[in-house]
């Protein structure tokens, strides 16, 4: 299936991906050519088939729920673009 | 006595238990092969200081009679996508170009506490997507290879491991760290003429390692020689629990069959393999390769495979799915670039559109598209099913064989600029490694021999999951009957 212009800045919205008007069309053929590539899927019967999520057969290992790692506050914090303290700034979202 | 460059592990850790050489200097000879083959851009970050600190470590603790591992004053490189602290981690990405991490992932600190000197961060594809290592924002990888007869242009090291594969075969590391998704150790071990070796997914912990497709990646070591192979990997292995999908099992003695020989082991060879427009190279150094089993007594068996022609659209629905996911993470909030904007939504969009790379914005667009609403079933839980039929087949394969022999890589490497412009012709370079990937199973490039232009090839096998035991065994059998001494020129 051929991705149109609107598909492609929906997809751009979704991902956070700025992508200017100019760009759209170049972006809509480029995706499209992989979404055909991925549609020979369809020759493929899966009929009963179930999906399989992961690998392996062990299942997810659960674990005491108890502090085991805390502390350090400046280390977690430290590579922020732009902080106040121990917190992290962005652009006001409220009014 | 041999360059010191030239040794491998096991070579290096000799001269080191006997003194003929200290881990300074076996260190000091590799950051002088760093400094004169800059133009290969094998390192994002070199860390000479670093290493000479470990290497002096090394060698303190040898004087006392001690060492740390069978690794222990031995120089690699580290691909950049393991989080090292206080060392610069990028993935190759404009994004995470600030980025110093705090902490230390899993397997860079094995291999640390393993006592080994890291003499920086190699180069790789941008998030680990792309096989050519045209992708970085940190430049191009050269391959140090290239094709004879007058042909002198520039090659790809194959990627997305490509400074790591480049750095070992040109002599810089004696081993590195990759990592693999869909082929990304395997392939550019094939195109630098090394061996590179993906473990059974949940060998090795992912914990620290930057995600790019957390059901497929996969850390994994690259060297010289199948036995320095499984030597790194017995270092890097073994359960974690900061990982919930590294497996809770015991890690064997990988070297323990090296010399037993492949007699009696069944080999299987998939016919689905036998692609249209294969080129005849290919298939004559697979031949050779089923032969050099045969001679040395493996039985070797047709197998099928049948869904093997569509693992690579799979892949490319699975992978790019779980990348949309991981690399949400990238909002210029808590670490890595920032891009102002008018609001936060802005903020986020123009981050990431400066930040990220043409072929990783393509990857999350595709994946956030086969995950949206209404598109989700058609190709998310499609691929899921297929995923299913593909793990089948092997399954079913190794109700027969031991391991499986196929090319690595439907070519040797190709010249720098061709395929850049069509991302799926670009894709089929992972042809014949993304199937194991898909499966979770463990997998090794071996150099089989040169191509017609004398760039080197690799041979391909693949194992039951969590018996890469009889992976380490066959492939020594293929790399002692395929003697392959050829190195680039110059290097």
């Amino acid at each position: 299936m051929a991705l149109d212009q609107a598909t492609v800045a929906r997809i751009a919205n979704l991902a956070r991906i700025k992508v200017s008007e100019d760009e759209l069309q170049a972006w809509a053929s480029d995706l499209s050519a992989i979404i055909s590539f991925v549609e020979q899927l369809d020759e493929v019967n899966v009929d009963g088939v179930e999906p399989m999520t992961g690998v392996g057969d062990f299942s997810l290992p659960l674990r005491p729920d108890v502090v085991t790692d805390s502390g350090y506050v400046d280390a977690v914090t430290g590579n922020a673009p732009e902080g106040a303290g121990h917190f992290y700034a962005v652009p006001k979202v409220v009014e | 006595m041999s360059k010191l460059t030239d040794l491998t592990i096991t070579g290096a850790r000799a001269g080191l238990d006997a003194g003929e050489f200290s881990a300074r200097e076996l260190t000091e000879a590799h950051i002088d092969a760093m400094a004169q083959h800059k133009v290969l851009n094998t390192f994002i970050t070199e860390t000479p200081e670093v290493a000479l600190t470990a290497a002096d470590a090394a060698d303190k603790r040898r004087a006392g009679g001690q060492v740390a591992s069978p690794m222990d004053g031995i120089p690699i490189a580290m691909k950049d996508l393991f989080c090292t602290a206080d060392v610069r981690t990028t993935a190759g990405s404009h994004i995470l170009e600030p980025f110093v991490p705090p902490y230390e992932s899993t397997v860079s600190a094995k291999l640390k506490a393993g006592g080994t000197v890291m003499l920086g961060k190699a180069n790789l594809d941008e998030f680990a997507m792309g096989s050519a290592n045209i992708t970085s924002y940190y430049g191009t990888v050269t391959n140090p290879w290239v094709a004879g007869g007058g042909d002198n242009r520039q090659r790809v090291p194959g990627g997305s491991s490509g400074g790591s594969a480049a750095a070992v075969a040109a002599r810089i590391a004696i081993a590195a760290t990759g990592t693999d998704t869909g082929g990304s150790i395997r392939q550019p071990a094939s195109y630098c003429g090394i061996v590179g070796m993906k473990p059974t997914y949940g060998r090795c912990s992912r914990w620290g390692v930057v995600a790019y497709a957390s059901s497929l990646d996969q850390p994994g070591p690259m060297t010289r020689s199948v036995e320095d192979a499984a030597t790194m990997l017995q270092v890097m292995a073994g359960h974690d629990p900061k990982d919930s999908t590294s497996a809770p099992y015991a890690t064997p003695d990988f070297s323990e069959k090296l010399k037993t020989g492949v007699k009696g082991l069944r080999i299987g060879v998939p016919k689905e393999y036998r692609v249209d427009g294969m080129p005849g190279e290919i298939d004559r150094i697979w031949e050779q390769g089923a032969d050099w089993l045969r001679a040395q007594g493996a039985e070797v068996v047709e197998i099928s495979l049948l869904h093997t022609k569509y693992a690579l659209p799979a892949y490319y629905i699975i992978a790019l799915a779980e990348a949309s996911s991981n690399l949400a993470r990238y909002d210029g909030v808590r670490f890595g670039l920032r891009v102002p904007g008018n609001d936060l939504k802005e903020m986020y969009e123009n981050t990431r559109a400066e930040g990220f790379g043409a072929e990783v914005k393509r990857r999350i667009m595709i994946g956030t598209y086969v995950l949206s609403a209404g598109y989700y079933d058609a190709y998310y839980i499609k691929a899921q099913k297929v995923r299913s039929l593909i793990l089948q087949d092997f399954t079913s394969a190794f109700e027969k064989v031991d391991a499986i022999l196929t090319p690595t890589a439907p070519s040797a490497a190709f010249a720098l600029g061709e395929k850049q412009d069509d991302p799926v012709a670009m894709y089929l370079n992972d042809v014949f490694t993304v199937p194991a990937s898909m499966a979770g199973l463990p997998a090794i490039s071996v150099p089989g021999g040169l191509s017609d232009e004398g760039l080197p090839l690799g041979l391909h096998l693949i194992a039951k999951p969590f018996d890469e035991v009889t992976l380490f065994q066959a492939a020594q059998a293929l790399e002692d009957a395929a003697g392959f001494e050829a190195r680039p020129a110059g290097y």
